[in-house]
């Protein structure tokens, strides 16, 4: 396997990566605020590619435009579905949370499917097509979008939850709900939050990923289920260990893909949930889970 | 500043706490005794909302809060520290203390997400102050440190200080000796005594005989869910009941 080949392999799954670990990243801050897989998460993304595609097409918005638009909109939807599936629960149990956000997840894809039909469609690329040649290997333009959104959106994220007031409460809740009630944190709506947050940055996935990989209504499990994967690998941490997560997954997948046959490629990041849930379930880096000190 | 009134818990068929009444005066050190069982904890846990009474009342300066849970409370000017502290395990002495502060963060969640420029402004003030609390505990040298790997007497100090962050205008503290040993008793002590002097409420649970009496300016009596007695701690230490009941197993 001659090395340009291996690069091109790598530099396409770095893109890919990119994606599943901000999809993973928003599964880990509704999973740290409340202990909930959000198995709606996929949908998301989904929403973020179709939403976009809606405002260019059919309200005529430029493409500057209708991307704000769409994550505000896919943030409302989050609000919406925290405020009507989530939170209505008084004690729920973590089945009973599965089985709702994949009801969640089953009712907006039925939704969209409605509205926009079953077809597949594209976005057009943020900035050309021309390839960009690198040490033999060649990457589109959208790819670097990808990167660069996907680095400043991660940037953000640990600003937020490091560095301001507002981030700190959030983290709060995550390590000791009981507590964060006592110093006068209202758990419910830092909930909400999360759920925001994480609807937000998945639409933005969505979209970046939508100019290379087509989007349609059901795009949201299989990316969904990629981005539980980088989760996963991460240890539900919503910081380097689910972006590294992702990237590895990213890289593996395509390196699988393009070595043994593109067919396996879901079958290859299944596999890695698999292994890592038998053998390190706390995640790739992850100490095993301790009783608090 | 706190009104108790005929205050009533049942646990399924067992009363906790039968008609229970108290009040305490702004700017007191009341101590809350009794032999185990007696329900402090449980009265603790209702005055800081995070149990509802079966009945009676709780005031807070006047106003009716029996029901409002603890995150209600706090803006209100009542915060507690735990037996078994509660801190946020993973994150660092000083963003304890800011997470106390959260509250008081008057610009938004938005404006502290976008970093606003007032709102930045803000947090540095906050940031300043959250120190001036770690220092006001004698844990400033730790602020970086990650509050899971605090030595037990230190969380301790660390959760004092994360309550006075919230700018408490009364402070209640379930057995804050618990696991200190002699020297660390003798520092709280006098950190509880410079509580008081900023004019801060204090009530407080603790089986630690020697500092009940010693800072305490009233003392309530809990014996078997009900009030045994009240008063100051020589009346107290004067009273019969008391020694026969709780006093008298030591002496």
């Amino acid at each position: 396997m001659p090395f340009d080949q291996l690069l091109q392999y790598a530099l396409s799954g770095l893109s890919t990566g990119a994606i599943y670990a901000l999809i993973g990243i928003g599964f880990s801050i509704i999973y740290n605020s409340t202990g909930i897989i959000n198995f709606a998460q996929g949908e998301f993304v989904m929403l973020g590619g179709m939403l976009t595609l809606f405002y260019i097409n059919l309200l005529k918005l430029p493409l500057w435009a209708a991307i704000p638009a769409s994550v505000l909109t896919a943030t409302a939807a989050g609000l919406l579905f925290e405020r009507l599936a989530i939170r209505p629960l008084r004690k729920p149990t973590p089945i009973n949370m599965v089985i709702i956000t994949i009801g969640g997840s089953i009712f907006i894809r039925g939704l969209s499917m409605l509205l926009w039909g079953k077809d597949t469609h594209s976005l057009p690329p943020f900035s050309g097509e021309e390839p960009i040649a690198i040490a033999g290997a060649t990457i589109l333009p959208q790819h670097l979008w990808i990167l660069g959104i996907t680095l400043v959106i991660i940037a953000a994220n640990k600003y937020f939850f490091y560095h301001t007031i507002s981030g700190i409460a959030m983290r709060a809740c995550s390590y000791n709900g009981r507590a964060a009630g006592l110093v006068g944190i209202d758990v419910r709506r830092m909930v909400l939050f999360s759920f925001m947050i994480s609807s937000a940055m998945g639409a933005m996935a969505g979209i970046i990923v939508a100019p290379l990989t087509m989007t349609s209504y059901d795009v949201g499990v299989m990316l969904g289920l990629k981005g539980f994967c980088a989760a996963i690998i991460g240890g539900m941490s919503s910081g380097a260990a689910t972006v590294v997560g992702g990237l590895v997954l990213g890289i593996l997948e395509s390196l699988g893909a393009g070595l043994i046959s593109s067919g396996y490629k879901d079958a290859i990041s299944f596999i890695i949930l698999l292994l890592i849930l038998f053998i390190r379930p706390q995640g790739l880096f992850g100490k095993a889970e301790s009783e608090r000190v | 500043m706190l009104e108790v009134s005929a205050i009533t818990q049942i646990f399924g068929g067992v009363t906790a706490l039968d008609d229970v009444s108290f009040a305490i005066a702004k700017g007191d050190i009341t101590g809350v005794i009794g032999p185990n069982g007696a329900g402090k904890t449980t009265l603790f846990n209702i005055i800081s909302g995070i149990y509802s009474q079966t009945s009676g009342r709780v005031m807070l300066e006047g106003q009716n809060v029996s029901g409002l849970p603890p995150e209600r409370l706090a803006p209100r000017g009542m915060v507690r520290t735990f037996q078994n502290i509660e801190l946020f395990g993973g994150m660092t002495v000083l963003e304890n203390v800011l997470v106390g502060m959260h509250t008081r963060c008057s610009s938004g969640f938005l404006a502290c997400a976008l970093k606003m420029p007032w709102s930045v402004r803000e947090e540095a003030r906050i940031r300043r102050e959250a120190l001036r609390w770690l220092e006001f505990t004698g844990i400033s040298e730790l602020s970086d440190v990650t509050s899971a790997n605090l030595s037990f007497g230190k969380g301790r100090l660390l959760e004092i200080a994360r309550a006075l962050a919230m700018e408490p205008k009364i402070i209640l503290m379930d057995e804050p000796a618990a696991g200190l040993n002699s020297q660390e008793t003798i520092r709280l002590t006098r950190l509880i005594q410079s509580i008081r002097e900023m004019g801060i409420t204090v009530v407080l649970v603790e089986h630690d005989m020697e500092l009940v009496m010693d800072i305490c300016d009233r003392i309530v009596v809990l014996n078997l869910g009900r009030k045994l007695a009240e008063g100051t701690p020589r009346e107290i230490q004067d009273k019969k009941e008391v020694i026969a009941a709780y006093l008298g197993e030591d002496s």
